[in-house]
């Protein structure tokens, strides 16, 4: 014990002597340091923060896996106009493993690009483009690659072909995880029937589970905010479920923007300079952003006192900076807005329908809006009453690009609008700082160029001031259509109970009559009739409140539930009955 | 059938003259509502009642008529979706009176009650739903509800003292002495109705007690032998029956009435000041059943500060009821002595209870408190 008290108190001692002692010792420590450090290889960064790319359990692992294909594969059809039609497969090999398999009808992939859009992570189309796409990052598919290499050590199989006419390329791939570089095992020319599209098949550690962030739930949510999509989805009970598309018109097709000055930083706008083709400043800014005309540039150039002949090539990190001062200094007008294609407030509504048998829907989609430069719409629809429970908290969609955003809803500025929201004032109880309560469902939907999210996982949307508000808007213009329907409920209600007075005293006010001054039979039917005549008069035209939905599906609705949720539901829905 | 009826009727009626006069009136009254609302109906036009409104709001003071009179404010009540159950009722009150008053017969407040459940939909479901409809239909036709057939449960009051009540036999109609100063240990009980009583008395004034305890003390020690007086417990806020008496006592005897209650708001303004003047909620039978010229003996809130009585704080509802009074209540607006003596008694936020003269010696109320006061009737509060 005295011992080990003295080697504490000798320790900082040591550590003194240490930090001032001479510049020899100081080298060596640096020499050691430096035996240490070396490449992080992309298979060790993978697995220190496989949580922040939504593999942090196995049963998330497999939804992000099926998520991140599936994005792609949606993405890659709607970029070619194509209808997309997507099989998803899930079997069981053995406990804890199962083969995943998606197969679209997609453009397909050009042979040599194959290899690093799977096999290499940080590796992508998207990432360099400002347009509505569902991937953003190019880390989604090979992380899943990733995945299934670390945890059964079994190759991605893909298949893709881009035409009747041409070959199918069938390639086998891991990644070599210390050069971060497409490990090619096996590459030949099949038989593939379709006409194009992408298959890949990936063997995975993971477990199925129905319920909350489920696959089922996931499929399910994307069919609603996508009815321009069929999927044909197999679990690994060999159920098979087809959502089939509701429309054939396919989504506006976004856009392609370049950046708006406001919202690049630093980082990007060196790289941006250093690899532009422009060869003055004047004409780097007109050519690679967005918003910016002759004047405009002349204005930055001015505000930032460089000169607009200068080479962006040869622009220094005080260059960058002073551009950077100039961008602030100068007003310029908003990036466009037309570049986003929202699900519209029609389809909102038609999809909510589906999944909840509710009686009162309200949807909005709002006018664009910007954050650090990047355009955004955020959309919002209400489902009231019907079916869903009157206790607890109100069930909350999240999409963000027809995205189901699952996990994580507690770190999403969704979330944190709602709970901003005064749900009191739109008749719905809600304590302070929480969720309200209800029997209510609320769906929001950020469509934007440019997402952000709080991590690589893409579950949460972060939290800017400027989405906020707009969530915020969008939810208070629900709100007080569901605020104006509960109202008129109320008040049919109180008119229907009062017209069942009518009917109900009527008799009892001509049957004393007729005691009070010896009516006749015929007078007492007379006091009846003119009697209501008169009241139901008095109290004009009934307005009808509630409306049939007619477009709710029962089967659809249970997709993704909890088996032993579903029973439960069945007793209560008995109960209510009766 | 309705022959026999008729004969039976016109029996009662030779029976019991009086109550015929009156009961000819209110079966007139209540056939002409009837038949207007069902012409009213048939003439395509939404029928109205016309109550007037039972509250302060619609009474005024005079001394010199001496009670709560009404101001003619009225509230019509249209028939309409919302009133349609209320519009039934009262036309079927209004059926149960006719056939009480047709037959001669009764029905306690309770009993009306219980008469409804035979009404279906239209039913009441507690007593003071119909309680209200029926002194709505009371005040409608500006009568007393004994004359519609209908009776309160609750006693008139109990009397000890120097009184004969010459009363009828009720089987052989023949008058019949009741000594209020033979009933020992126990008393007299106000009937229901006491319009047909009739009174001896050389009593030099009566006490009227709101507490039973006290007035049990004054009876064991025949407090009334002594002080040559007539003692009536109230038992609170007097009954109906128990003002008309003590009214009848007073015109017609001559006799000086004095109130003797609690120290607190509710003795002041709501036991004493019926006793005196009746009530908003009764005004358009007030006329009948109070006694105007009243005073009031004790206990006052000087008498707190004089008698050095043992108090209990004033409770919230105590303050809520003096400062209504002061808004409200023009009894209590009227008289300035009043005023003073309320402001008083928030002043000194207490509240003393008749039997807190015990405090001085249990008998001291007998040999020193009422002697003392009731040496100087001209100090008493109006």
């Amino acid at each position: 014990m005295a011992e080990k008290q003295q080697k504490i108190n000798a320790e900082p001692e040591s550590k003194k002597d240490s930090t001032v002692s001479s510049s020899q010792d100081t080298s060596s420590i640096a020499i050691s340091m430096g035996e240490k450090q070396r490449e992080i290889s992309i298979s060790e960064f993978f697995a220190k923060n496989k949580h922040l790319l939504g593999f942090d359990n196995k049963r998330r692992s497999l939804l992000t896996t099926i998520k991140e294909a599936v994005d792609n594969s949606l993405d890659a059809c709607e970029e070619a106009g194509i209808l997309p039609e997507i099989s998803v497969d899930i079997i069981e090999i053995s406990t804890d493993h199962y083969r995943i398999i998606i197969e679209d009808n997609g453009p397909g992939i050009v042979k040599k690009q194959i290899p690093f859009i799977f096999a290499k992570l940080l590796y992508g189309s998207k990432f360099h483009k400002l347009s509505q796409t569902r991937g953003q990052q190019g880390i989604g598919i090979s992380a899943a690659v990733m995945y299934a290499q670390l945890t059964t050590g079994r190759p991605a199989k893909i298949t893709s072909k881009t035409g009747q006419n041409k070959e199918a390329h069938y390639y086998e791939l891991q990644i070599d995880t210390q050069k971060n570089t497409p490990k090619i095992i096996k590459g030949e020319v099949v038989n593939w029937e379709p006409n194009h599209g992408t298959k890949i098949e990936l063997d995975i550690e993971a477990t199925y589970q129905k319920g909350d962030q489920s696959v089922d739930q996931y499929l399910k949510e994307t069919a609603i905010v996508n009815p321009h999509v069929t999927i044909i989805y197999t679990n690994p009970k060999a159920e098979q479920i087809i959502f089939t598309r509701a429309t054939d018109i396919m989504p506006e097709k976004p856009k392609e923007i370049k950046p708006h000055p406001y919202g690049v930083e630093l980082g990007v706008l060196a790289m941006m300079a250093k690899n532009t083709e422009a060869r003055t400043l004047q004409s780097f800014l007109t050519n690679e952003f967005s918003r910016v005309g002759p004047g405009t540039a002349k204005e930055i150039c001015e505000n930032a006192s460089l000169m607009p002949n200068m080479k962006p090539k040869e622009m220094a990190r005080e260059h960058i900076e002073m551009l950077i001062h100039g961008i602030r200094k100068t007003k310029i007008i908003s990036p466009p807005t037309d570049c986003i294609s929202p699900i519209t407030p029609d389809l909102l509504e038609k999809g909510l329908k589906k999944e909840i048998n509710a009686e009162y829907y309200a949807t909005v989609t709002r006018t664009p809006s910007v954050y650090s430069g990047n355009p955004f719409v955020i959309e919002a629809g209400i489902a009231y009453g019907g079916q869903q429970q009157a206790d607890g908290s109100i069930n909350v969609l999240r999409f963000a690009n027809r995205v189901p955003l699952l996990y994580e809803q507690g770190a999403c500025a969704f979330t944190k609008s709602i709970i901003q929201t005064n749900w009191r004032s739109y008749g719905l109880n809600q304590s302070r700082g929480s969720v309200p309560q209800g029997p209510v469902a609320v769906v929001l939907h950020i469509a934007s160029v440019w997402v952000p999210f709080t991590s690589e996982s893409k579950e949460a949307v972060a939290h800017y001031p400027e989405i906020i508000k707009e969530v915020k808007l969008a939810l208070q213009e629900v709100g007080r259509k569901l605020a104006s329907y509960i109202h008129k409920k109320r008040r049919v209600g109180e008119e229907l109970k009062k017209r069942g007075y009518i009917e109900k005293y009527i008799p009892h006010v001509a049957e004393a009559l007729k005691e009070l001054i010896n009516l006749k039979d015929f007078e007492v039917r007379n006091v009846e009739s003119q009697l209501k005549e008169l009241l139901e008069k008095q109290r004009g035209k009934i307005e009808k409140v509630e409306a049939e939905n007619e477009e709710f599906d029962e089967d659809f609705a249970n997709i993704g539930k909890d088996d032993s949720d579903e029973e439960s539901d069945e007793g209560s829905g008995e109960n209510s009955d009766e | 059938m309705r022959v026999q009826e008729k004969i039976q009727m016109s029996k009662s009626e030779k029976k019991q003259e009086n109550k015929g006069n009156s009961g000819e009136q209110v079966l007139t009254e209540i056939n002409t509502i009837a038949r207007n609302t069902y012409d009213d109906i048939i003439g395509k036009k939404l029928p109205q009642l016309s109550v007037p409104l039972r509250s302060l709001q619609n009474v005024s003071y005079d001394p010199k008529v001496g009670y709560f009179e009404l101001l003619g404010k009225f509230k019509e009540r249209t028939l309409t979706a919302s009133t349609v159950k209320t519009f039934a009722q009262t036309l079927k009150m209004m059926a149960l009176s006719k056939e009480l008053v047709k037959t001669d017969d009764i029905a306690t407040k309770r009993e009306a009650y219980y008469v409804s459940k035979n009404w279906g939909e239209a039913r009441f479901h507690e007593q003071p739903e119909s309680d209200t409809v029926m002194d709505d239909i009371e005040a409608m036709l500006m009568v007393n509800r004994e004359q519609m057939g209908f009776i309160p449960e609750e006693k008139g009051g109990d009397v000890s003292g120097k009184l004969i009540v010459i009363d009828k036999d009720t089987e052989t109609g023949k008058d019949i002495e009741i000594d209020c100063t033979k009933f020992g240990s126990g008393a007299y009980s106000v009937p229901s109705n006491v319009e047909n009583l009739k009174f001896d008395t050389d009593a030099e004034f009566v006490l009227a007690i709101e507490t039973a305890g006290m007035y049990q003390r004054l009876v064991k020690h025949a407090f009334w032998k002594k002080s040559n007086c007539i003692i009536i417990s109230m038992g609170g806020v007097p009954t109906r029956a128990c003002r008309r008496f003590l009214r009848r006592l007073s015109d017609e005897k001559n006799i000086p009435v004095y109130g003797f209650t609690d120290c607190d708001p509710y003795g002041i303004a709501n036991i004493y000041r019926t006793l005196k003047v009746g009530s908003g909620n009764s005004a358009h039978i007030n006329k009948y059943f109070c006694v105007p010229k009243a005073k009031f003996l004790g206990v006052t809130p000087q008498d707190i500060i004089d008698y050095k009585l043992p108090t209990h704080p004033l409770k919230e509802i105590d303050i809520k009821r003096t400062q209504d009074a002061f808004k409200n209540d023009p009894f209590i607006q009227h008289y300035p002595q009043w005023q003073k003596a309320l402001k008083l008694l928030l002043t000194l936020k207490k509240r003393a209870e008749q039997q807190a003269l015990a405090a001085q010696g249990l008998n001291y109320v007998i040999t020193h408190y009422l002697p003392e006061k009731l040496a100087h009737p001209e100090k008493f509060l109006p």
